[in-house]
């Protein structure tokens, strides 16, 4: 079975769980075998050009230590196997279709998503 | 092996917070109306839907007690749907993603929910017919 992860926000639950948590979880599922994709699109495709860890949230005393990298987390997913894609139209929507995409990730049209759909067995829109 | 009559459901949305909830639950026993069975897998918020301290209360704005007011709680929900499921013969699972329970404090959940994580969520999703994913807004 092969399923593709749509991720179309960015940014949700980071600071909390120091990660993406779809990210997350397809990089968990991953690690038991799992066949997957990950399509960026909409404010998800933040992520395809993002260079920086986030930055570190200081609330009085309390200091984190482990903000998410979201980075390093995309390019270990790729590196595991598992495709990750940006839709190219969303990302010149938001100024960002100028700069480097990260190692690994590949840009998709809109008019290109139809295919990858029927590439998976199962599509999980989050 | 894939169970035809079995839908996989990834829910992220606490109790109490959103309309998607409600939804979530509708069609969890719509399904069950159609002897189609349930896995469901709790993900971030979704897992305190099974939580089994919630508590009902009373409301003065209503003018009504605790009793009068019978206040919706998702755990009667859940064991409703589950108690729906056995008298239909037909499944019903909860696995909740235990380092979400862990990280919320509400591991003690009512009977008949497991704690698991990720690669349930794989196992489920490839025994089923299909999987509806809904994350949060």
């Amino acid at each position: 079975m092969k399923v593709l992860q749509v991720i179309d926000q960015a940014y949700r639950t980071t600071t909390e769980e120091q990660d993406d948590t779809i990210v997350w979880l397809t990089r968990s599922m991953r690690g038991v075998g799992g066949n997957l994709m990950i399509l960026l699109s909409g404010h998800g495709v933040h992520y395809a050009v993002l260079r920086e860890r986030q930055p570190t949230l200081t609330l009085g005393n309390w200091r984190q230590t482990q903000p998410a990298e979201i980075p390093r987390d995309i390019t270990e997913l790729v590196n595991s196997g598992v495709p990750v894609y940006a839709v190219q139209d969303d990302l010149e929507e938001r100024g960002l279709g100028d700069l480097p995409l990260q190692g690994g990730v590949r840009p998709i049209s809109r008019r290109a998503l139809p295919e990858l759909y029927e590439e998976a067995d199962q599509v999980w829109q989050w | 092996m894939s169970h035809p009559r079995t839908l996989t459901f990834a829910f992220m949305e606490p109790p109490f917070e959103s309309e998607r909830t409600i939804t979530f639950f509708r069609l969890l026993d719509a399904a069950l109306d159609r002897d189609v069975g349930v896995r469901v897998f709790a993900y971030e918020g979704a897992v305190a839907l099974t939580f089994a301290r919630q508590q009902p209360h009373g409301n003065a704005v209503h003018g009504r007690d605790s009793a009068e007011e019978a206040h919706p709680l998702t755990k009667d929900w859940v064991q409703a749907l589950q108690e729906k499921a056995r008298a239909r013969t037909v499944g019903f699972e909860w696995i909740n993603c235990g380092l979400c329970v862990d990280e919320r404090g509400v591991n003690d959940v009512i009977e008949g929910c497991g704690r698991g994580g990720p690669p349930d969520l794989w196992r489920y999703a490839t025994d089923a017919r299909n999987t509806l994913t809904i994350g949060t807004r």
